[in-house]
């Protein structure tokens, strides 16, 4: 990271500490018009220091590889796709995949924060699903919050030698799970429960999720397993370039 | 492609499909209706009243109501769309790239 950049980092980083004290919450798809204002400003600033090193990760991902743009294109289609497709669940209710965890395995958290945002964008937008006031709390959940979960787990089984097809599995079903988790925390807190406030409140809300997402969770691992495994037989050049093979097959 | 890695993906991909499915058939009647909004009933009994959105989606400002069902279909189709072409536009030409490779091998 050069010089300018870090020191555009460290404008962001103060900004969201300082909007991101007020007190804030609703997440993963939160309705429009959901979360109270001063909710929607704080989430909107902690997303802001995420999304602008997002943007130098892609930057310094492209200028190396300049071959990467094609699997990172794909990795933001992926979202595209998973976010559109409304599955059936156990439940009796409808939910979507997030589709994050595959960018977040290639390319890092960060970088995925903008696909993320992208597709959110699009869906207030157009499909009055989530919403701009919310957007900032549902890029958090979804385009944060989830990646990072996937990208620790990856790297955490990576260091336990776990089979590497499991490990992009197990990162892409956790990832998809705790966005909904992150979600439910974050309506939790801007509607805190009468009798036993905000904890209470965010049990309530993952007693919603939860069992819904489960399912789609396990599909979101599967698929996004299917198409790692894609990419290593087309795509080998490229995924040692960013560095997700190392060795020869 | 390895043909046992061939079949782990086909195996992979019909169980996809069967856990999507499943439900569908296994709960007769069920709404399936959104879990989003199962979210804002739930804010509705925790606060004990109706919670009445302080803003509203521009599309529904714009259009002075609610997105019609179809048309909401068919962005979320849009949506689908512009997805699975940019995928299967780069996988068909990292198929082919493969192919030609290992011909000059």
């Amino acid at each position: 990271m050069s010089k300018k950049e870090k020191s555009i980092m460290k404008l962001a980083t103060a900004f969201a500490l300082t909007f991101g004290i007020v007190p804030s919450a609703f997440a993963m798809h939160i309705m429009e018009g959901y979360l109270p204002v001063g909710y929607c400003i704080a989430w909107g600033a902690v997303c802001v220091p995420f999304l602008i090193a997002g943007f130098f990760s892609i930057q310094k991902t492209l200028r190396e590889n300049r071959k990467a743009i094609t699997v990172l294109a794909m990795s933001g289609a992926f979202v595209f796709v998973l976010s559109s497709l409304k599955i059936p669940s156990v439940t009796g209710s409808c939910s979507h995949m997030t589709g994050t965890g595959l960018g977040a395995i290639l390319f890092g958290p960060s970088a995925v924060s903008i696909l993320g945002i992208i597709v959110l964008i699009f869906q207030a937008v157009l499909l009055a699903h989530g919403g701009l006031t919310t957007l900032g709390a549902n890029t958090f959940s979804m385009a944060i919050a989830g990646p990072f979960v996937s990208f620790g787990i990856y790297r955490l089984c990576k260091a336990l030698k776990v089979n590497k097809m499991a490990a992009v599995f197990l990162a892409a079903t956790l990832g998809d799970l705790f966005t909904y988790c992150v979600t439910s925390f974050q309506l939790a807190l801007a509607y805190p429960s009468e009798i036993g406030g905000v904890g209470a409140s965010a049990v309530k809300f993952l007693g919603v999720f939860a069992p819904t997402q489960l399912p789609l969770a396990v599909i979101e691992g599967i698929l996004t397993t299917v198409i790692v495994m894609t990419l290593e037989t087309y795509a080998l050049p490229e995924l040692k370039a960013i560095g997700f093979t190392r060795e020869v097959k | 492609m390895s043909r046992k890695r061939k079949q782990t993906i086909a195996v992979l991909l019909v169980l996809v499909c069967l856990i999507a499915i499943i439900p569908l058939f296994a709960l007769k009647g069920a709404e399936f209706g959104g879990s989003d909004d199962a979210g804002s009933q739930m804010i509705t009994e925790i606060r004990g009243a109706e919670y009445e959105p302080w803003f509203t989606p521009v599309m529904e400002a714009a259009i002075g109501g609610e997105l019609p069902g179809e048309i909401e279909s068919l962005l979320f189709c849009l949506q689908t769309g512009i997805g699975v072409g940019v995928i299967a536009f780069f996988m068909g030409r990292l198929v082919e790239r493969k192919k030609w490779q290992d011909k000059q091998l």
